[in-house]
């Protein structure tokens, strides 16, 4: 739906005349959203649901940094397929196109009584309604020695941007034979494919420039995403290269010196050079403080993502305990959609429609070998559940895994686009 | 019928080098035509479906199989006295969206000159057996896609549904997954068909097509007829 610059610039007429039924006004007239986190959930929300609404609602994005720098498919410039660069994207056009109001800021706390989210940098943004879409942070202490001072000796990369930049550095530097070593996180976490797509282009980069170096995995889980496509990726590309020690042999038992640089697996002690922590995960920080969470997640209605201690707050991505949805950019995207909908139904009396949700995470194993797997959703009371979904099979030609690798190319250039307009 | 015949000896072809009046070997061209067969139609009872039937394509004028709304690059090149010759039609399968950029043909394209001539023989062939000339009866659009064309469908809620569109399919085309702004409603509905019953295979969009009824495949094509 194209959207109408002249209601945005500000024809006040046109605007009330839009709200029918105004139930949620403040003084200007217009209801407000305001939207925590500018990523795959948040900016997709942003986006739609100022153009959705064709200005009828005030929407403004709280997003710390200035340029959003993809996690998803950052993996790939870790094997030397694409450029740091491609990566990143600006916020300047949802602020000049959509009229979102960006703020660069922390939002540090929610207070559900007054409606207000208040910044790191002072001041408090009242809201109608409020979307949290944070992304993940760290369980503390889950794995032993390791802590967020240690993170610049052993990088977790696990949010993107100057720690995916370290861990390449870090693979560039290996010495001649050296080791990397991951220690992979326990589930539910962001990205379930995302460390064994990771360890594909690690592996991908040192065939070219150390062949004779290590990978080692410690990893808590029995299986992971797409194993048997990895696995057998791994002996075809990458044979003898890869160990990966699952739970069975004390990969749950691990403990790292940052110092000493060394990791121990179930009391075996190894020296590693570079040692990439991804540790377990929880929801961002904003969605503990806004007092919405249960266990490690903010839990939430399948039908329009509000949370279940809060109507008015909706949880979108990696944050929230949704369902059979994995946490993926794919699915934070596409959970912003209904949730939009949902929003300017809702506040300027627009129409509803049913939820429909889908997933497609794309991995790369080598130069054009991609896998994928996805599925469609639907809302249920239960939360969101699985209507049918695919898979790439061991065995595929040559073709298909080129052809797989070159459509997430163009899926990347589409969801930025639809993330950022 | 298939209509056999052998390739004489071995020729040479550069890329622009017609294959001669000697048609290719009718197995071959069957095989290669399975890719063409999940949308286009050719021989006895041919009909639209999401590309135009192939019957009587030689010497037929671009875009101007009755019935079929092709993109606008084919309908001006027909306009501007383009046919379907020999060279034309090995020019635009070697790479399709370098002839016609907007072609809604969403194909990469056969490299082999060798292959392009087995096909275009097959083509020929099979095409020519059917008594169907320009200007003759329209060839009739599968029913099943004549019932969703039928369906008045609704465009805010296909604006809505687009959405599980656009996180791959973006307004400027890609490479690979295609444009489907300002498709032709029957193009567009004989495309999501054929992957819904399986005709045409995508595992995403196999998947997709699935779940979308014939209102919801009705109010994405209305919707995006109006986009560009």
């Amino acid at each position: 739906m194209t959207f109408n610059r002249r209601i945005f610039l500000g024809s006040a007429a046109a605007v009330t005349a839009s709200l029918a039924t105004p139930m949620v006004v403040n003084a200007q007239g217009r209801p407000r959203v305001v939207v925590v986190g500018g990523g795959a959930g948040g900016a997709t929300a942003a986006r739609y649901i100022a153009n959705d609404s064709q200005g009828a609602i005030d929407v403004t994005l709280i997003e710390p940094t200035r340029a959003y720098y993809s996690c998803f498919f950052s993996n790939l410039y870790l094997g030397g397929f694409r450029d740091y660069d491609s990566l990143g994207h600006s916020y300047g056009n949802l602020a000049a196109t959509y009229g979102v109001n960006v703020v660069h800021d922390w939002a540090v706390a929610v207070d559900r009584d007054a409606k207000t989210v208040r910044l790191a940098g002072g001041g408090a943004v009242p809201y109608d309604r409020l979307v949290l879409s944070p992304g993940i942070d760290f369980v503390e202490d889950s794995v032993p020695g390791w802590s967020l001072a240690t993170q610049n000796a052993m990088p977790h990369a696990y949010k993107a941007g100057s720690q995916t930049q370290l861990l390449r550095a870090q693979v560039e530097a290996m010495p001649e034979g050296g080791t990397y070593a991951m220690v992979a996180p326990p589930n539910p976490f962001r990205c379930p494919p995302g460390p064994y797509e990771r360890i594909s282009m690690v592996a991908h980069m040192l065939k070219q420039t150390n062949p004779t170096a290590k990978i080692l995995i410690a990893d808590p889980k029995e299986g992971f995403s797409k194993q048997g496509l990895f696995e057998d990726g791994w002996e075809r590309h990458y044979p003898g290269m890869i160990t990966r020690i699952g739970p069975d042999f004390g990969g749950d038992v691990v403990e790292v010196d940052a110092e000493a640089m060394t990791l121990s697996i179930d009391g075996a002690v190894e020296n590693v050079d570079v040692c990439n922590v991804i540790p377990a995960q929880r929801a961002g920080s904003i969605a503990f403080a806004a007092d919405i969470t249960e266990g490690n997640w903010a839990p939430v209605s399948a039908y329009d993502l509000s949370s279940r201690a809060d109507p008015e707050i909706h949880v979108l991505g990696d944050s929230a305990a949704q369902g059979a949805m994995p946490k993926s950019g794919f699915s934070a995207n596409s959970q912003a959609k209904v949730c939009a909908n949902a929003i300017v139904a809702a506040l300027s009396d627009g129409r509803a429609f049913p939820p429909r949700f889908s997933n497609t995470c794309w991995s790369l194993i080598d130069t054009d070998d991609g896998i994928k797997v996805g599925a469609t959703y639907e809302a249920s009371d239960e939360g969101i559940v699985s209507t049918g979904g695919f898979v790439s099979q061991v065995g595929e030609t040559a073709e298909v895994r080129a052809e797989t690798y070159r459509e997430s190319l163009d899926w990347y250039a589409a969801i930025t686009s639809d993330m950022f307009g | 019928m298939l209509v056999r015949a052998f390739l004489s000896g071995a020729f040479v072809l550069a890329t622009l080098v017609l294959p001669g009046p000697v048609a290719a070997d009718g197995a071959e061209g069957e095989v290669l035509f399975r890719p063409c067969g999940a949308c286009h139609m050719i021989g006895e009872g041919a009909v639209h479906r999401v590309g135009p039937h192939l019957n009587g394509l030689f010497g037929r004028p671009v875009g101007g199989a009755e019935g079929y709304e092709y993109s606008d690059d084919l309908i001006a090149a027909g306009e501007g006295g383009a046919v379907w010759s020999d060279e034309m039609l090995n020019q635009f399968i070697a790479s399709p969206r370098e002839v016609f950029r907007r072609t809604s043909m969403v194909f990469r394209g056969i490299r082999s000159p060798e292959d392009r001539a087995a096909l275009i023989g097959y083509l020929r062939a099979e095409g020519s057996t059917v008594e169907s000339q320009n200007g003759a009866e329209p060839a009739a659009i599968d029913p099943e896609i004549a019932a969703i064309l039928d369906i008045a469908g609704d465009v805010a809620y296909g604006a809505y549904l687009s959405s599980e569109c656009t996180a791959c399919h973006r307004a400027t085309g890609g490479e690979d997954i295609p444009s489907i702004a300002g498709t032709s409603p029957s193009v567009f509905i004989a495309g999501i068909v054929a992957y819904r019953n399986g005709t045409r295979e995508h595992q995403v969009m196999n998947t997709l097509s699935a779940r979308l009824g014939d209102e919801e495949i009705a109010a994405l094509a209305a919707y995006f007829e109006t986009t560009e």
